[in-house]
Formats: structure tokens, sequence, C-alpha cells
């Protein structure tokens, strides 16, 4: 095996007196008297000095151990691993834009106002909504935002409830979020075909419910058929519909969560509208309303007077702010540049390519993975390990050994209620060839599985790091470089 | 489509292995009643050359960088070196997900793991998360992060944090059955600490207060630290300007328990607000509490060292409503810029770019202040930001220094009674000698 440069830590190349940067000369006089009544430290313990040079072989090296779309095929179900068009880096660099102050005075950020307002408009129309707030920062954010606005709804009118419902198969964000809201969380199993059972939810909806948590189409890549019947339930409860939006790339531009009843969805920018995902984060999770909940936005909301565009924080319903300034612009440019290019054609041809790639991968590859539910699906498909289970293979091994071939694994043990999941999300943006890559890798470790599990056991074999050890991870956790 | 990489010959023979005759045939679970009949009204398809466009346009109309600003308050114009933005935006930085696969992760895992290990540097406390979205909510999350370790339902919070940083604090707290109390500021712009000592009681747990503060004063953290420990109540301070860090002393030596703030300043343009980044550090004995990812060291099946994101079982995806926090994607890009950022600049550069700041926000104090009428309204020392007061309304002055293309400063009279003659003015590196006196100039003539 070829001995590969073993990247230290920055602090282990440091060496005093060493910088990576020039900076000027005080072009004021100094004055000692400038620190009368603070407390100066004496050093910054173990920061590091490097120059220049280091810096960028260090974290050119650094980048060249991670996997990334722009390297291929990067199948995580329920993350929308699309390609990161580079047109909209650019845009998101223009310093006409970026450069401007949150605080400057509105109308010295015209231009600013303007975009945001306009992909509020395009949002609206694309989820069949009436308003939407930009401010979230994440999808997460985006649904605790949402939450708040059902819950200062039901305030309002007198009695904040205290359930949510939620079905088994949701990302543990919805019912974290919920919590976080001040409700109790009320679990909804999942029936034989991984939906929600009409009978189920119309036992468990009563005037105490808040709000009912639907990802459609649910994580498992099923469209909830009866959404508009589900909605009705709720409703006649005096409920809301929250829509957990992460998988919008199924429904745009055919179908939209307004025309479902829903009353409140999030968006997640990062996923649907391409922006990348930069190693987790940062996203973007717009929330997207009814009429009804819209006096309970956060502040401050974006509004057009005769032709100039103001941020107004007189809304005496609103649920406050849940960030500081106006959520993350620059994500923001990115998905707007996005939207425009695809245009109304475009967007649908997204939609229905991420959903026909993802039925060729399922066609392809049902028989040798389990699929546990057999409903159709729309833009992801969720097999499970349960055939390779016999020879002692689990969908970690499968995943690891994934990797041997150059490929990123799909999710992994999500949703729970599929055991051994192995969760594959392709989008609209792999060719033919990406495709065939991972479905003929995915049937060589199958025939692996039953030939050498061994192998399969012991992958990855060829990635910068062998298998790592999490348990010890934890259990003895070093969090911080702790030399001098 | 240019991003859509299946030709019509693929389409063709991927739906005959799907075994229908069209792609609609893929939809016959979303009941025709609620299918789009037609196509969406949006704009487009446009071009790249276009789109560039069509965003230039939009660049023209806002007339922010024709102005001399001198705008702070959370949001701060520093110089970033020409490394962040290269090495920052390699692909293999930009385009993976968060790294749920260690194996082919291991840049992203390093980075969080050096980023981590500056955060505790600069804080001086054991422990720091991967980053939260922003300073706003990493003091939303530091209270309810007090709250579970003290288990106790109210919270004080000192007037003088961000206003924005509070009302997010309202909004989180509003929920949960806390009780949310303000401390008022005292003369030297600092938390007063009369007023503190009668607010703690046995039922708080933390006072969350800022320095250097909205008012640009350095706090006293050491005295606040004593007063509320012996409450039995945490100290959490949230730093909207880290650079600060470079020459104050870190909180955790003077008693913070939990440190959160906004790093925008390490390397990130103002970008109208964002993205931006929020980080947390904490003492040791708290890490079960600590919100957001952590990336910790391990070692591989031969034995090399390498990193993983570690003590999950905090996190929703495990724990679900159990969870510390809600919050999964983070800010990891923004943590890169800023790891990159601090890590060039290194021990002698983050120590003199903040004493650019301090000297040259020094200088300006004096320029301004010797102008007739106008004062330093805080006695309380300063890092690079200060609040002065004017003989007259704020805004009107404000509007003269505007016509002549100077953005004077922050206005305080919307969130703080009393202070409708007073702005917030913050000087960084990137205001040359010639520019503070230009200001000085035109403040002068506009008093007159």
């Amino acid at each position: 095996m070829i001995n590969v440069i073993r990247e230290p830590l920055i602090f282990e190349i440091s060496s005093p007196g060493k910088s990576g940067v020039r900076l000027p000369a005080l072009d004021v006089p100094e004055r000692l008297e400038a620190v009368e009544g603070l407390s100066l430290r004496e050093d910054i313990e173990g920061f590091p000095e490097v120059s220049e040079t280091e810096i960028t072989r260090h974290f050119t090296r650094l980048s060249q151990m991670n996997y990334c779309v722009d390297f291929g095929f990067y199948p995580l179900g329920s993350c929308t691993m699309k390609y990161n068009p580079k047109l909209n880096e650019k845009i998101a660099g223009m310093s006409s834009l970026v450069g401007v102050h949150p605080l400057a005075p509105e109308k010295l950020a015209q231009g600013n106002l303007e975009l945001m307002k306009i992909l509020e408009n395009l949002l609206c129309e694309i989820t069949g909504m009436d308003a939407v707030s930009l401010q979230p920062a994440a999808g997460a954010h985006g649904e605790l935002t949402g939450m708040m606005l059902i819950r200062a709804y039901h305030q309002a009118h007198g009695n904040p409830r205290k359930y949510v419902l939620i079905p088994d198969s949701a990302h543990g964000t919805n019912p974290s979020s919920a919590h976080i809201c001040g409700y109790v969380v009320k679990e909804i199993k999942s029936n034989d075909r991984g939906t929600i059972s009409l009978e189920d939810l119309a036992r468990e909806m009563t005037e105490e419910v808040a709000a009912l948590m639907v990802t459609n189409p649910n994580t498992l890549g099923v469209f909830e058929s009866d959404i508009c019947q589900i909605a009705e339930i709720v409703h006649a409860r005096g409920g809301f519909v929250y829509m957990d939006g992460a998988n919008l790339n199924a429904l745009a531009g055919v179908t939209r969560p307004g025309d479902m009843k829903v009353d409140v969805l999030h968006l997640n920018l990062h996923k649907t509208f391409s922006t990348p995902h930069g190693g987790g984060g940062p996203g973007s999770g717009p929330v997207a309303v009814k009429k009804i909940l819209e006096p309970y936005l956060p502040v401050p909301v974006i509004e057009e007077k005769d032709g100039q565009y103001y941020l107004n924080y007189n809304r005496p319903q609103s649920i406050g702010r849940v960030k500081s300034f106006y959520g993350q612009f620059q994500v923001m440019l990115k998905a707007l540049a996005y939207i425009l290019a695809l245009g109304p054609a475009g967007l649908r041809e997204m939609t229905e390519t991420a959903v026909l790639n993802s039925n060729y991968i399922r066609k392809s590859l049902e028989g040798i993975y389990h699929l546990k539910y057999d409903s159709p699906t729309l833009h992801e498909c969720v097999f499970s390990d349960k055939f390779q289970k016999d020879f002692g293979v689990s969908n970690l091994d499968i995943s690891k050994r994934l990797l041997d071939y150059g490929l990123h694994p799909p999710t992994m043990s999500f949703p729970l209620i599929v055991h051994g999941a192995l969760m594959i999300e392709p989008t609209e943006t792999e060719s033919r060839r990406d495709l065939d890559l991972f479905i003929e890798a995915m049937k060589a470790i199958d025939r692996e599985a039953r030939e050498n599990p061994e192998l399969l056991r012991t992958a990855p074999h060829i990635t910068y790091v062998r298998r790592l050890d999490e348990v010890q991870a934890a259990r003895n956790p070093v969090l911080r470089w702790e030399g001098k | 489509m240019s991003y859509i990489p299946i030709s019509d010959r693929d389409k063709k023979e991927m739906l005959e292995r799907c075994g229908v005759k069209s792609v609609e045939d893929l939809f016959c679970c979303i009941p025709e009643s609620i299918r789009l009949k037609g196509l969406l009204n949006l704009p487009g398809p446009l071009s790249e050359p276009e789109i560039l466009e069509y965003f230039e346009e939009r660049g023209k109309k806002n007339s922010f960088d024709r102005y001399l600003s001198f705008l702070g308050g959370g949001a701060y114009d520093h110089f970033i070196p020409a490394v962040v933005d290269y090495l920052s935006s390699r692909g293999e930085f930009v385009s993976p997900y968060t790294p749920y696969q260690p194996e082919v992760s291991q840049g992203t895992l390093q980075v969080i793991f050096e980023f981590q290990t500056l955060i505790c540097q600069l804080t001086g406390l054991d422990i720091a998360n991967a980053s939260l979205y922003d300073g706003a909510t990493g003091a939303a999350e530091a209270v309810l992060m007090a709250n579970r370790i003290k288990n106790k339902k109210r919270l004080l919070v000192a007037s003088n944090v961000h206003p924005e940083y509070r009302q997010v604090i309202y909004t989180y707290t509003r929920n949960l059955g806390l009780e949310v109390v303000e401390i008022p500021y005292d003369r030297l712009g600092r938390v007063d600490q009369k007023g503190l000592e009668s607010a703690l009681n046995s039922h708080t747990s933390v006072l969350l207060c800022q320095s250097p503060n909205y008012f640009g004063v350095v706090e006293d953290l050491k005295t606040l630290g004593e007063l509320t420990h012996k409450h039995d109540a945490l100290l959490a301070v949230v730093i909207s300007e880290p650079l600060s860090l470079g020459l104050l002393e870190a909180p955790g030596k003077l008693g913070a328990d939990i440190v959160t703030g906004e790093a925008q300043s390490f390397g990130l343009p103002l970008s109208y607000g964002g993205p931006y980044l929020g980080f947390m550090a904490c003492k040791k004995e708290f890490v079960r509490q600590l919100p957001g990812r952590i990336a910790g060291q391990t070692v591989d099946a031969e034995g090399r060292r390498g990193f993983v994101l570690t003590l999950s079982t905090r996190e929703q995806h495990i724990r679900r409503e159990k969870a510390t926090s809600n919050i999964c994607t983070n800010q990891a890009h923004c943590a890169l810029r800023a790891t990159i950022y601090l890590e060039t600049l290194g021990r002698q550069g983050l120590k003199k770019m903040a004493w650019l700041n301090l000297q040259k926000a020094a200088y300006a104090l004096d320029r301004l202040t010797s102008i007739p009428g106008v004062s330093r309204k805080f006695g309380g020392p300063v890092f690079n930001e200060f609040v002065l007061e004017f003989p007259s309304d704020w805004e009107r002055i404000k509007q003269k220094l505007e016509e002549k293309g100077i953005l004077g400063g922050l206005s305080l009279g919307n969130d703080y009674q009393g202070l409708e003659r007073c702005a917030l003015v913050t000087i960084t590196e990137k205001h040359s000698r010639e520019k503070i006196d230009r200001y000085a100039e035109v403040l002068r003539e506009v008093l007159k």
C-alpha cells in the first residue's frame, strides 16, 4: 500500500513567529491608555502560527480527503444531493449584493430587498401558499418557526393545545422541533403501505391536538395519497397540517402543498433548490403559510410601497424574530438563480427526472435488495439489508464497501420503520452512466456478500482511513487538540 | 436543461426498465384532483448571461457601497485574506453533505476538530461544538442549555445584549414556561450590579450578558461571574465581536460557564446578514447538554488517528423529542472559513488585528469627541465600538451625514428609551486615518 501523506493538525506544524498574513501598520498615534480598565490576555495559548504556503497545502490536502457532489454520485436519501451550479456561486459572490451591511438604511439596499421579495413570490407560486418568511436558517429552524406560528394562532384563540401528531417515519427534527415549541409528541404508527392510516389519525385527532406534522412524500418516498382526507380530519378538529418540505424535489411543478390543504410548510433551499450543503450548512429553511397564519410570521417582513421596498417590524401578532437580520441571504441568491435558470418547464423536468432516476434504480435493484414496502415511490426508495443479513452482512458493511467502489453510500438506518435501511435518493442531476455505476456496484457487493462476506465486514479498504471506531470516540471523548 | 444529464434516448430506455410508458405514469400515486394541469407561473428559463445581468441590475439598485460606513452592531466589515476565499471555494469543501461517512469526510471532520480547538483556545473553555446558526440563536440556545443544567425557570438577560439577540431569546422561551428578566445597565454602560443582585434568587438558572456589549463596552465578567455563582446560577456570555478575544482575557478564565456568539468577523462577508456563524463553548461537565454537532478524535481499524461526529445521543436524529436541540444542518462551511481565517492570521496576526481595531477606535473616539457638543455616552472601556451622544436628536444628524455620503452609526433610540440622542459607532482596521478624519470633519460641519 502506498504511504500517503498523513496530514497533521495545524497545531502540530505551528512554529513561533510565523503568520499567513501581512497586515498594515497602525496609521494613527498609538495610545497605550486605550487599554485602561480592560482585562487583557497574556497570550492565546496554543493558537497556531503558520505561513500562507502551509495554510494552502493544509487545506488543499484536507479537501482531498472529502467525497463531494463535484466528484461523484451522492445518493443520500432525504438529503437531495443534487449538483450545485457554479453560476450561483459567482452570483453569491457579487460585492454589490453581498457587500451590503444588514443594518444599512433600506433605501440603500433596494436591490437586495427586491431580490428577496421576488424569491418569496416565486416560492409562493411553487408551493401554492400565500406568504413566505425567508428568515429561518435551515430545515429544522423552519420547522420550529412553523410550529411556533401554529402555537401563536392557537394561543390567540384561547388555547395553545397540548399535542402534536407525528408519524413514526418522520425525520428526528420533527418531534424535536415540536418539543422545543412546548408540545407533547404523539407518534402515529405507519400502516402496511408505509403511510398514515385514516382510522388511526381520526382516533388520535382530538381538540387537544395542535397539528399533524407530515412529510409528503414521506421518508419512504411514498406519496400520502389520502393527504386531502388527512387534512380534512385535522381541520375538522381545529388543527393545522404542517408539511415537512424536505422532499419537495418529488413534487415541484407537478403538484403543490397548498393545493393539498397544507397550512404551513418549510422548504430546504439547500435540497430542492440546489444550494450546496457545504459539509453541513449553511442551509436555508423558508416557511410558507396560508393566509390564516400570515399575521404570525417572524418580523421583519418585506413589503413594497410605491416601488420602494421596506422592512415592516410593526406586526403585533408576530411570533417575533427567530434569527438576527433576515436569513441566509447568500443562499437565497443561489436558489433564486436556480429557479430562473430552470423556468417553469425546467422545474417540472427536474422533478420528473428525479422520480425517473429513483424508479430506475429501484427497478434495477428490486429482488437483489429487500424492499419492505411495495407501494409506488417517487424521488427516493428504501431498501434494506434483509437478504444480505443471511450472510452476516449489514447495511453498514454494504455502505462501507461502496466507498471502495468510489461511490457515496445511501442514507443508513433511516427511516426507523425499516430495519437495516438503505435509503436512496439519486436526484435529477445524475447521468445514466453514473446511475449504472451505482447499480452495478450494488449488484457486485451483493455477490461479494455471498462469496466473501469478510471483505465487506472489514471495508473500506482503500480510503484515507479505514473503518473508524465510533464507540471509542463516544466513550472516551477527545473533542479538541490538547497539546501546547 | 444543462443541469439534467439524461438524454431522450436514456429516458426512453429507463422508462422501459421501469415498465411504464411515460413519466406521468410514475406519478400515478398523486390524485388527479391535486395535480397541476399546466405549468407554474414562473419567469425563465434564463440563459447564463441573462441571469448574471439580472443580478447585476439589482446590484446597481444597492447604493450602500457609495457611502463611507461606520455601521457595526453585530455585523462587521473586516479584511478577509485572499486564501480564505480561494481555499473555501474548493468543490471538496463546498459540495459534500454533513460528514456521516467519516472514512470519506476526514477533511470536513478535521476542519471541525480544528475549529472546536480554536474556539476553546479563544474562549478559555474546555469544549466547543461544530457551529450554530448565528449569534442570536446561540444566545437563545445558551439560556435553554443553562435551564436544562440548573432546571430553574428564571433566566436573566442583560438589557445591553444585542436587541435582536434578546428578541430571539423571547421567541424561543415564550412557549416553554420560562421567565426572562432584563437587567438594566449602569452609567458605564455595563450590567448594573445592584440591579443584578436584586434580580438574582434561588430560582435563577443563568445570567446572559454580552461582552463587548451592544454599547461596545467590555463587561467586568469576573464580578458578574462571582455574583451569579453565589446564587448557584451560571454565567453565559455572548460575543458579537469575537475579534476582541485577540486582546481580551478569555471569558472562561474570568468565570464564564458558557460562551456563545457570532463569528462573522472571522472571514465572512457582511452578506446582508447571512449566512453567519454561531459558535458555542462550555465547561467539560456540561458536555451532555451542549446543542449541535461535535467532532471527536478516534482511531481507524489500523490504529491511525481519524475523526468522527460523536456524542450524537444528544441529537435529534437519535433522541428525537428528547434531544438537547432540534438543530441539524448548521453552518459548517462558515466554520471552515473561520478556521482558515484564524489559522492564517495565527497567534500574532489575530493580536495585531485586534490591536488595530482597538487603537483606531480610540483615535476615532478622541477625534469625534473633540467636536463641540459630541460626547462619549458611557464611561466603560471599549474595543472597537462606542456610543456617542449628540446635542440633538440623532436621526436628524444621521440624515445630514447621509446626504454627505457618511453612514455615521446605528440609532439606539428605537431600542433604548433615553438614547434618542445617541449612536453606536463602529471602527475596524479597514477605516484608515483619512476616513476617520473625514467623518470628524463632516460631523463638525453638520453640527455647526
